[in-house]
């Protein structure tokens, strides 16, 4: 679906016969189904594509693969940022793996990079698509229109780095309920969970929830936009009133939406631990885990919200103390923007023309002269250096060495508790060997034993650790000239690096 | 000879009302006007210029002298201030006016590139001066970023994309009339931003065009560059006020006016905002500076 590839698909054939109901109220609908089915004509298209690329593709199935990723994307959009790239790239590669599982990994990338360019069109200056589509205009007169639309659609993040986000039209697409109303569609998808949670078919339930995920992630999509412009007008919008209802109704939504999916969230947890079913315990636990990210949308959703009193007040402080003026000026968004906006290009194009012309400032013309010109081509390039500024001297200051033990004895203790992972050792043994190599050892054998009593697994976890110093408390006296206590068992434990490798990249 | 050097020493005391132009005169005159076409240069970081200022202020022949010059070589004096500087600008067909053609090659050939990068400018603009009291203000400095510029024009034209759909109108353009489709949608269209392989901005998008723009405004002198946040943060000079102000908003205006998009009523008046510019959606007070 690179370039407009729909443009030269045929239009509906509508003007062949009597024309069925010719006027805008009856094509009115069936331009909205054409446009709703345009929209699912990218993804087509990738399978119908597939064959033209180099190599074969052919078992790849594109448009199951688009659609997972609009549903990666969708869900890892959060409320400020989107998605990122590379990682929606990383998570599809399972999927395309199983499609084709002997084929190398660098391919399944290519595959999974392929889509993602091709839903986002990177082909077209537009980034977007545009289908063609014909309707009767009021005088009876048949109009081919074009119609635009973006699946996923990139966006500026925080520094500089581009995220993606699904459109809108991307998620009807893929909730399949086309042209609905958000609010009423979330109340619906609740609706429906609960009463297939009540009948106990789990399975259904979460395919309802999920949808009502996409529900949540889109409701708050269009909060986020009504927030922006709120902030971004202060006296264009009413505050005394509509403003005010507008956070109160949006605060209520979330109050309202949170009881509800607290509720859920609590049947839920009873069929899970309710259910002998272990497959019904763990849809019912990853259902869990889809009604939590919502109650965390809500509440991001939330914060936001209330943010937005305070900014308000700001921003009308710093308006209403200013100083008042005599305005004699343009009013550069109402005299200007505004009305140009609307304008068919030609003629808006002659307002930007001229504020351009006038608005740029001046450019001094360059005079080339011929000799400057020579000496410039035949100029050598300048040698970048690579290596950069010479680094100057550290003025470095020795700190005295304080340690109560020296890095030998230190190894000594660690050889002297490297023990096999077979053979645990009393730490009386220990203490008593440590003490025949150097009096001071057994103080430090001992410390590293009172550490083992709880062993640092987190940290062995994240750092791969392949074994683990342990000491356990079998109630046994110490019998030591110089420490009392517990005669602990001190051991290592083997750790299951590769296993531990495995789990880390999957959480991550 | 003698008399040259004669001239200067008058000129140093204290310059004659009424006395005759020498080429000193005309030199010096020429030479402030240099300085203004160096937009960047601030006044008071260089003494020949400040000294040249008063000059200017003190002496009126030799105003009108400096104003000749400017005048041949195809400029507009806006302002000649301790804050501005000579603030010259190109007139229409000068060899110092920035064609289009040479901003940005794709814009001659495709009038929908060539609108997106005007509206850039004035959107710059609109921001930067969001009040008619900011840009009448000399005092006021605006303060604008990249992201947000094309983030208030996307919101402005998802307004009229909304309005359009609670009309129920149909504004997908006819395929064979591109220049009749709605100027909103053009921006709409575009993608914001876009991944490229060397990590710059993506040129044909519209916070790269919305880039390019202040990039440039910042070579003419109207911006200062302050921070990278949002694509770029930039504030606004004395100048860049004095042009909107007094060249390109009147100008623009006029061709609207001409387009009959503003109701005329006495032909002054109409650039006098209104108590019911409230009326156009997002109001006089549209884009206030971003905190994001």
């Amino acid at each position: 679906m690179t370039s407009p590839a729909s443009t030269d698909s045929v239009p509906p054939q509508l003007s062949a016969g009597p024309r069925p109901a010719p006027g805008p109220a009856a094509d009115e609908g069936l331009a909205r189904r054409l446009r709703a089915l345009a929209c699912t004509a990218p993804l087509h298209d990738l399978d119908a594509r597939k064959a033209n690329l180099a190599g074969e593709y052919t078992v790849y199935g594109m448009a199951e693969i688009a659609l997972a990723a609009i549903d990666l994307v969708t869900l890892n959009m959060d409320f400020d940022t989107g998605a990122d790239h590379d990682q929606i790239v990383a998570r599809l590669i399972p999927r395309i793996a199983a499609q084709a599982p002997r084929r190398p990994v660098a391919e399944h990338e290519r595959v999974a990079r392929w889509v993602l360019e091709n839903l986002i069109n990177v082909g077209s200056v537009d980034r977007g698509f545009r289908a063609v589509y014909g309707t009767f205009a009021p005088d009876g007169s048949y109009v081919r229109r074009d119609y635009d639309f973006k699946l996923i659609e990139e966006v500026p993040g925080y520094g500089g780095s581009v995220y993606l986000r699904t459109t809108d039209e991307a998620v009807n697409v893929l909730v399949g309920a086309l042209d609905t109303d958000v609010t009423s569609a979330q109340i619906a998808a609740e609706v429906k969970l609960e009463v297939l949670i009540s009948r106990g078919r789990l399975a259904d339930a979460q395919l309802a929830a999920e949808q009502a995920r996409y529900r949540t992630v889109q409701y708050s999509e269009t909060l986020r936009r009504a927030l922006d412009a709120t902030r971004r007008n202060v006296r264009a919008v009413d505050w005394l009133q509509a403003v005010p209802d507008m956070i109160a109704e949006a605060l209520d939504h979330v109050a309202d939406r949170y009881r509800h999916e607290n509720a859920i969230l609590t049947n839920i947890r009873k069929a899970r631990d309710e259910s002998e079913d272990p497959e019904h315990k763990r849809r019912a636990a990853e259902l869990v885990d889809i009604v939590k990210d919502c109650i965390r949308r809500h509440t991001q959703l939330q914060s936001r919200l209330l943010e937005a009193g305070p900014l308000f007040r700001a921003e009308q402080d710093r308006q209403a103390f200013a100083t008042p003026m005599t305005t004699s000026g343009i009013d550069l968004y109402g005299h200007l923007v505004a009305p140009v906006l609307p304008l068919p290009v030609e003629q808006a194009l002659r307002v930007t023309d001229a504020f351009f012309a006038r608005g740029t400032g001046l450019r001094t013309p360059v005079a080339v002269r011929v000799g400057d010109l020579v000496d410039l081509l035949l100029t050598p390039p300048l040698e970048r250096e690579h290596l950069g500024a010479e680094m100057p001297e550290p003025d470095l200051i020795a700190t005295p060495d304080d340690s109560r033990f020296s890095e030998e004895q230190l190894a000594s203790a660690r050889e002297l508790l490297d023990l096999p992972a077979d053979a645990p050792r009393r730490l009386s043994g220990l203490l008593a060997e440590a003490r025949r190599r150097d009096p001071e050892l057994p103080y430090l054998v001992a410390l590293l034993a009172v550490h083992a009593a709880s062993p640092p697994v987190g940290t062995a976890y994240r750092q791969g650790e392949e074994k683990l110093l342990f000491a356990v408390d079998d109630g046994t006296e110490l019998d030591d000239p110089e420490f009392g206590g517990a005669d602990l068992i001190v051991g290592t434990a083997l750790l299951d690096a590769a296993g531990m490798a495995a789990d880390r990249t999957e959480a991550a | 000879m003698t008399e040259h050097v004669e001239w200067s020493e008058a000129e140093a005391t204290a310059a004659p009302a009424h006395a005759p132009v020498t080429p000193a005169d005309a030199a010096d005159a020429a030479r402030l006007v240099a300085f203004g076409l160096q937009p960047k240069l601030q006044p008071a970081r260089d003494q020949e210029y400040t000294e040249l200022l008063r000059r200017y202020r003190e002496d009126p022949p030799f105003a009108r002298l400096a104003d000749a010059v400017a005048a041949g070589l195809g400029l507009v004096v806006l302002e000649v201030s301790p804050r501005a500087g000579m603030a010259v600008t190109a007139a229409e067909d000068s060899v110092f006016a920035v064609r289009m053609g040479d901003y940005a090659r794709r814009a001659s050939a495709d009038s929908g590139d060539r609108f997106l990068h005007g509206l850039a400018h004035l959107a710059v603009a609109a921001l930067a001066f969001p009040r008619p009291e900011d840009l009448a203000d000399d005092g006021y400095i605006g303060r604008v970023s990249v992201n947000g510029v094309d983030a208030f024009v996307r919101q402005a034209c998802r307004r009229l994309e909304e309005r359009a759909g609670d009309q129920g109108e149909n504004t997908d353009p006819a395929t064979d009339a591109p220049g009749l489709e709605a100027a909103w949608r053009i921006w709409a269209r575009r993608s914001s931003t876009g991944a490229t392989k060397d990590a710059r901005r993506l040129a044909g998008s519209t916070t790269g065009i919305v880039g390019k723009a202040a990039a440039f405004l910042t070579d003419s002198g109207f911006l200062q560059r302050t921070g990278d946040d949002a694509g770029g943060t930039y504030r606004t000079t004395a100048r860049y006020q004095l042009q909107v102000r007094d060249m390109a908003g009147s100008a623009a205006m006029a061709e609207l006016l001409e387009l009959g998009v503003v109701p005329v009523t006495d032909g002054t008046a109409t650039l006098m905002p209104t108590e019911d510019t409230d009326d156009l959606e997002l109001a006089a007070e549209a884009g206030l500076p971003f905190h994001s």
